[in-house]
């Protein structure tokens, strides 16, 4: 998947076809290297429109249905600090 | 809150003339310019990076964290009620004292820096030079002033070191950062054998008041203790002192390598030896020149600000019966004062199960009040993330006692094994590879029974989440730093380390315990300690009389513990 934060409050983001989406879940995955590394370069590309951030991509697998990052660091970024599940979007809170 | 009608009380400590105003609200009105054209595109981000870092603003996991400067880790209650108000406008209600006595906040949106800035501006508080490679807030003895082991209140000379290095023009921009620390006392609570440079006031044979210069130490991925520079500088020579180690290693260290930059590596390459003689050119230099003297009417109006309060006095000088609870926290967080009829109050923001450093906008609120009502409107932060209020009166500790087990803030925990610090690891940083807090929590739990704490006596356990060591791993009696193996977490346990004034740096065990291995493991290193201990030691004592062996043997269970 592709992910980078928001410039103006650094929220998470997800890349979505040609936008960008805050939920992991309603964020693609790209099956094919190749599909992952063209979302890559059209985001990259798009920096200069000043909307995001430090795009890069990470892995994950499906569990029982489930997209779940394969990193520790990108499972947090999804959901929240584990230490504080009132803050988040495990919470629902997204900066508006 | 306390008391609704609680008058702020403006405690003796530094306040903004008006040069230092202006200079913080240019600051403010060129970072709102700065993040204005960010946000227009005017900007790259890797233009408005560096930026952005020089005034305390990074990028983390969630949103921006936001780091506060607390200089020397004093606090006015108005400034803690300021803090309180951001935590609940900008931020989720929360802020996270550090290891560096600074505030952090973690949900922090861009577009609204500038105005946070400008409300700490209203109450002379900043974020310069919290990050860069500059020389960050200078850190001092929480009890200073209260103390009575102490030859003089260090914080004059910390508030004089901050002013000489505020965009000092010729260490912007070094090689990497910078932390300075100061003491007065013997007893080492600041760790300042741990700072690139430390400051400890000492006598000399004459009586004479100077000050002994330590340079080189630091964590991180290569470990260090200080080395002794100079054992005395004259009174009026320490700023040019200080230059000149600066400037030696402006000068002198690499830049090529990011692993080899801080001043540590220099002088543990050339040796402390070489390093002193080149300080010693350089210092002669700035002596002959004559321009970098610290003249005692200046020392002396910067000291003014920090004249003791009025103690009262005939109050009486013992702490009050008010039932065992109360007595077990006077026993562990209550110390000495200087004045008869006062003590010093640690707050640990360590309950087991809490965010070690955590506090709500509304504790925070109601910290600001005790401060105001029973502590001359004062807090320090101390960089084991915990507050201490210095001046208090001993007839008042119960009723301050009673207030923070209202706010979950009254453990009886100072210097125990459950008072333990963490940095915020990769529940919020961007560079950690491993959690600390929750590593913490798990620890502070299995060893909440208090009995049993006592049991144990001093234990520092220090946590990190990575390699660059901000929950101090290499000098906790017990370190855990966090790693990643694969995307996994794991902990390494590291023994015998010590941030005080016997200061060494821990020893890695061995290969790291899983997330749900650690607590049992530290409780077998423990265990073993409670074993072998001679009347009389901490478990560090004992781990310098073992060594590594008998805990390792517990911990990865090859001998029962």
């Amino acid at each position: 998947m592709l992910t980078a934060n928001r410039l103006r409050d650094g929220d998470v983001l997800y890349r979505k076809g040609s936008g960008w989406v805050l939920m992991l879940s309603d964020g693609e995955v790209y099956r094919e290297q190749a599909a992952a590394d063209a979302a890559l370069a059209a985001a990259t590309a798009e920096l200069a429109r000043n909307e995001f951030v430090a795009p890069y991509l990470f892995e994950v697998r499906e569990v029982g249905g489930k997209i779940i990052p394969v990193k520790e660091r990108e499972i947090i970024r999804a959901a929240g600090p584990t230490v504080h599940p009132h803050t988040g979007k495990q919470a629902g809170q997204f900066h508006a | 809150m306390l008391n609704t009608l609680i008058k702020p009380v403006a405690p003796n400590m530094y306040r903004y003339d008006e040069f230092d105003a202006q200079f913080v609200t240019e600051r403010v009105n060129q970072f709102a310019g700065q993040v204005a054209r960010r946000l227009s595109g005017e900007l790259t981000e890797d233009q408005f990076k560096p930026l952005r870092l020089m005034n305390g603003l990074y990028l983390q996991l969630h949103a921006y964290m936001l780091r506060i400067a607390v200089p020397y880790g004093t606090l006015s209650s108005k400034q803690m009620r300021k803090l309180a108000h951001i935590a609940r406008t900008y931020d989720k209600n929360f802020g996270h004292f550090t290891t560096r006595t600074n505030l952090q906040f973690n949900w922090i949106k861009l577009v609204d820096v500038p105005k946070i800035l400008r409300e700490l501006a209203d109450v002379e508080m900043h974020c310069i030079q919290t990050s860069g490679n500059c020389v960050r807030n200078v850190t001092a003895d929480q009890f200073a002033g209260a103390t009575d082991e102490e030859i003089e209140d260090p914080r004059p000379l910390a508030e004089i070191i901050r002013q000489w290095s505020s965009l000092h023009p010729e260490f912007v921009f070094l090689a990497r950062k910078f932390k300075i620390a100061v003491g007065a006392t013997e007893k080492d609570r600041a760790a300042l054998q741990w700072h690139d440079m430390a400051v400890q006031i000492v006598k000399n044979a004459q009586g004479r008041v100077g000050y002994k210069v330590m340079a080189g130490g630091g964590m991180g991925r290569t470990p260090y203790v200080a080395h002794v520079m100079s054992e005395f500088v004259e009174r009026e020579d320490i700023l040019a002192y200080l230059e000149a180690v600066l400037r030696v290693y402006n000068q002198d260290s690499r830049r090529d390598n990011i692993h080899k930059q801080r001043i540590k590596i220099l002088i543990n390459t050339i040796g402390p030896e070489e390093m002193r003689r080149r300080v010693a050119r350089e210092f002669e230099e700035l002596k002959r020149m004559g321009t970098l003297q610290l003249p005692q009417d200046e020392l002396d109006r910067i000291t003014a600000y920090f004249a003791p309060p009025k103690f009262e006095t005939g109050l009486p000088d013992t702490i009050p019966d008010a039932g065992p609870d109360f007595a077990n926290w006077a026993a562990t967080n209550v110390h000495k004062h200087k004045a008869p009829g006062y003590a010093i109050a640690t707050i640990t923001l360590k309950t087991p199960g809490q965010v070690p450093g955590d506090a709500t906008s509304e504790q925070m609120d109601v910290i600001a009040d005790l401060m105001d009502q029973f502590s001359v409107g004062e807090v320090r932060v101390t960089h084991e993330q915990n507050l201490v209020l210095p001046h208090v009166r001993k007839q008042d500790l119960p009723a301050i006692y009673a207030k923070l087990k209202e706010l979950d803030f009254a453990a009886p925990n100072a210097g125990l094994i459950t008072d333990i610090i963490a940095c915020p690891g990769l529940d919020y940083c961007d560079l950690a590879n491993a959690r600390s807090i929750p590593i913490a929590q798990s620890i502070a739990k299995k060893f909440e029974n208090l009995d049993r704490q006592h049991e144990i006596g001093e234990l520092k356990i220090k946590i990190s989440g990575c390699i660059n060591a901000c929950g101090h791993h290499h000098a906790g009696h017990i370190g855990i730093l966090g790693v990643d193996k694969k995307g996994v977490e794991f902990y390494q346990l590291i023994l015998g380390g010590s941030g005080a004034e016997d200061a060494s740096i821990g020893e890695i065990m061995g290969p790291g315990f899983g997330e749900h291995e650690i607590a049992d493991a530290v409780e077998r290193v423990v265990n073993v300690y409670l074993k072998t201990r001679k009347p009389g030691e901490r478990f560090l004592d004992t781990y310098r009389r073992l060594g590594m062996a008998p805990f390792k043997d517990a911990a990865y269970e090859k001998v029962a513990a």
